[in-house]
């Protein structure tokens, strides 16, 4: 592996009364596509910042490959930057811009231009040499920001949002190639990015922060099967948040009288005494939904309830089912089958929902999520 | 159809233009290439007596040490005016620190020239306090040389090339800045060529601004300049007043106009061309060649 491994060791900062980071500890092994994942304001950008050298941290240790940077400016860190707003600088073309840390370097012509161009050409820009960067579309300013960032051959890349200014369809695409140059270059990328889309797409880890803090670190399918609190739930995808208090043990289950729903049984490991209030995930494509109520099995969760809210998004539906009990729950259909005859499900029509116990994930209820998922009502995240 | 309205919307500006600009200068010119009259004024006959009377050594002294007296305090202005022009703008009370800029322009020109000379005088604020010191038991002779009239010409123009040059700052994109330091520059790189290119026009203007009036500039060398300060300004005036050639005054006003003319289109030329550091320094040349390259360059 060519990248580096990048050790944050109890970085605080703040900007005034505002406590941007609250002593953050992250270990970003080589080569490692690592995600920085979080709502805005939640100090990813300002992590990325520390590490970059563009902030001083009030505490705290940055290392990259073990040695101590913390005091280095941002010209002596092995490390380059993918600008949110790309920063290409407007005067020079884009074979200038690329060229910039080489001139600075005071690389000799022929190798200057042979690197410029080999660079292009990794992203595709070869053609567009002698354009400004005025005249280059938000996706081609992108990657002559990433030709730039790579030319002098840093260890570790970071990346602040550099997706955000793009369509949905291009960012998909950009996407791909940045994964795609990750794995050519292989060196370490760490990605902030305030989409879970993103993250979990691209990332070999990802560390989920809010408010100054790193709440989960994992793979992608950790943080998603088996987020750490309500809010990594509620964050990464969909979820519905029941709160509940647990009513008896039997092997690995607990029985939760949940609010609004009634009793549900809750795979837990432990963690979850008799008594013990508690909040359980349920992802809504884990919850099948029928006219028919399905037939006996064990561990199965079961539910009768209305359809309030029928959502079609092409290929799946989404409905809200409200349960006699007064709450609701969120379900994703796939439209796999949809030719195959299956049942249309309507608007006030009553159906049974049903998942298995070992799709309900306990997740430790923090006091603050606490008053904003007490209700029963499911918590549709962002986006 | 739709009118054209736009050549009457614009004639009370053709009007003033006309009569304050065009006119006045349409005088002189013609002034210029007339007789001199004995008390003042010119006697109607073409004559190119003014224009060979230039060459005179005496007033092409004055109008080298014109010259260089402009461009000196025009370089020292500029040299304040940008380190001041980047903080204002990345203040956060930009408000206030403009407005500290523009309060002397509330004193009139001639007043503020004259607190100067309270300043810098015999008896002035600077020898009081040498003396109380015991720095000196006589004065020290600040006034009346090269030195005073750079010194207050500056002082004079220096607000003229702190906002234009605040304003293109403020629209700078500092993140630019970031982007070098981070690409590997240092703070007087990034500064250099990143900075500067993209706020040449700020620059330009400033520069524009401070020398072409300093290059006619008529009561500071007459006020806190010695014999050897006159400047070009000074010379006109007296073949007004007291000389009374009014053909060579305009002659030597057309030479003022003229050089500013060319000093500003050298100057805007010259700026322009140096926009590209990147391409002179490092000899990339023009990029056309390297676009030349086929994508086997990577080889």
């Amino acid at each position: 592996m060519k990248g580096s491994d990048v050790t944050v060791s109890g970085i605080s900062k703040s900007f005034g009364a505002f406590k941007a980071l609250k002593g953050v500890s992250l270990e970003i092994k080589k080569g490692e596509f690592f995600s920085l994942l979080g709502p805005s304001g939640c100090g990813k950008t300002t992590l990325l910042r520390v590490i970059a050298g563009f902030e001083d941290p009030d505490s705290g240790l940055v290392g990259i490959d073990g040695r101590d940077v913390s005091g280095l400016p941002p010209d002596k860190r092995r490390c380059n930057t993918v600008f949110q707003s790309y920063a290409l600088f407007p005067h020079l073309t884009v074979f200038e811009n690329v060229a910039f840390p080489l001139h600075i370097r005071r690389v000799p012509n022929r190798l200057l231009r042979e690197l410029v161009m080999k660079h292009l050409s990794l992203v595709q820009l070869e053609a567009h040499a002698d354009k400004k960067p005025s005249m280059l579309s938000g996706g081609q300013k992108q990657r002559v920001a990433i030709a730039r960032a790579l030319i002098n051959e840093p260890s570790v890349l970071l990346l602040d949002e550099p997706l955000s200014a793009l369509d949905a369809k291009l960012r998909q695409r950009m996407l791909v190639e940045l994964d795609a140059i990750h794995d050519k270059v292989g060196i370490t990328f760490i990605y902030v990015t305030h989409d879970q889309q993103e993250a979990l797409s691209v990332s070999d880890r990802i560390a989920v922060m809010d408010q100054g803090n790193v709440l989960q670190i994992g793979s992608p399918q950790q943080i998603y099967e088996n987020p750490a609190s309500d809010f990594v739930a509620r964050f990464i995808g969909e979820t519905n948040l029941f709160i509940g208090v647990v009513k008896s043990r039997a092997g690995g289950f607990a029985t939760v009288d949940a609010e609004g729903l009634g009793e549900i049984l809750v795979e837990a490991n432990g963690e979850a005494p008799v008594g013990a209030r508690l909040s359980v995930a349920v992802r809504p494509e884990k919850i099948r939904i029928g006219i028919d109520a399905p037939g006996p099995h064990e561990e199965l969760n079961v539910l009768k309830g209305v359809v309030e809210e029928p959502i079609y998004s092409g290929f799946q539906t989404k409905y809200i089912i409200h349960l006699a009990g007064g709450g609701a729950v969120t379900v994703f259909r796939q439209h796999a089958n949809w030719s195959e005859g299956v049942p249309d499900i309507r608007w006030k029509d009553e159906v049974y929902l049903s998942w298995s116990a070992r799709d309900s994930v306990v997740v430790e209820s923090d006091a603050s999520i606490r008053g904003a998922a007490a209700n029963g009502s499911p918590t549709p995240s962002a986006k | 159809m739709k009118r054209n309205y736009g050549s009457i919307y614009s004639a009370p500006q053709a009007l003033w233009v006309t009569v304050f600009f065009a006119a006045p200068l349409a005088i002189i010119v013609a002034y210029s290439f007339m007789k001199r009259d004995l008390y003042g004024g010119v006697l109607p006959s073409a004559s190119l007596d003014a224009y060979k009377a230039l060459a005179n050594p005496t007033l092409l002294t004055v109008a080298w040490r014109t010259l260089w007296v402009s461009v000196l305090a025009t370089v020292f202005t500029i040299m304040i005016a940008l380190p001041c022009g980047y903080s204002i703008a990345r203040s956060g009370n930009q408000a206030m620190r403009l407005f500290l800029v523009i309060v002397p322009f509330w004193t009139n020109f001639i007043i503020r020239v004259y607190a100067w000379i309270a300043i810098l005088g015999n008896e002035g604020f600077i020898n009081d306090i040498l003396r109380a010191f015991g720095l000196t038991t006589d004065s020290v002779q600040f006034l009346y040389n090269q030195g005073a009239v750079i010194l207050v010409l500056v002082y004079m123009y220096l607000p003229y090339a702190i906002l234009p040059l605040f304003s293109t700052i403020d629209k700078f994109d500092f993140t630019l800045l970031e982007a070098a330091r981070d690409l590997g520059a240092s703070r007087m790189q990034a500064l250099r060529k990143i900075l500067l290119p993209n706020i040449r026009g700020g620059l330009v203007t400033a520069v524009l601004f401070t020398f072409i009036p300093m290059f006619g500039a008529y009561a500071v060398p007459l006020l806190v300049g010695g014999k050897d300060s006159y400047m070009l300004g000074n010379v006109i005036a007296d073949q007004v007043t007291k000389t009374r050639n009014w053909p060579l005054a305009s002659a030597i006003s057309m030479g003022v106009t003229v050089l500013t003319g060319i000093a500003a289109i050298v100057f805007a030329f010259v700026s322009r061309r140096s926009s590209h550091p990147v391409i002179e320094e490092s000899g990339i040349g023009p990029v056309s060649a390297t676009a030349g390259i086929p994508s086997g360059g990577q080889a």
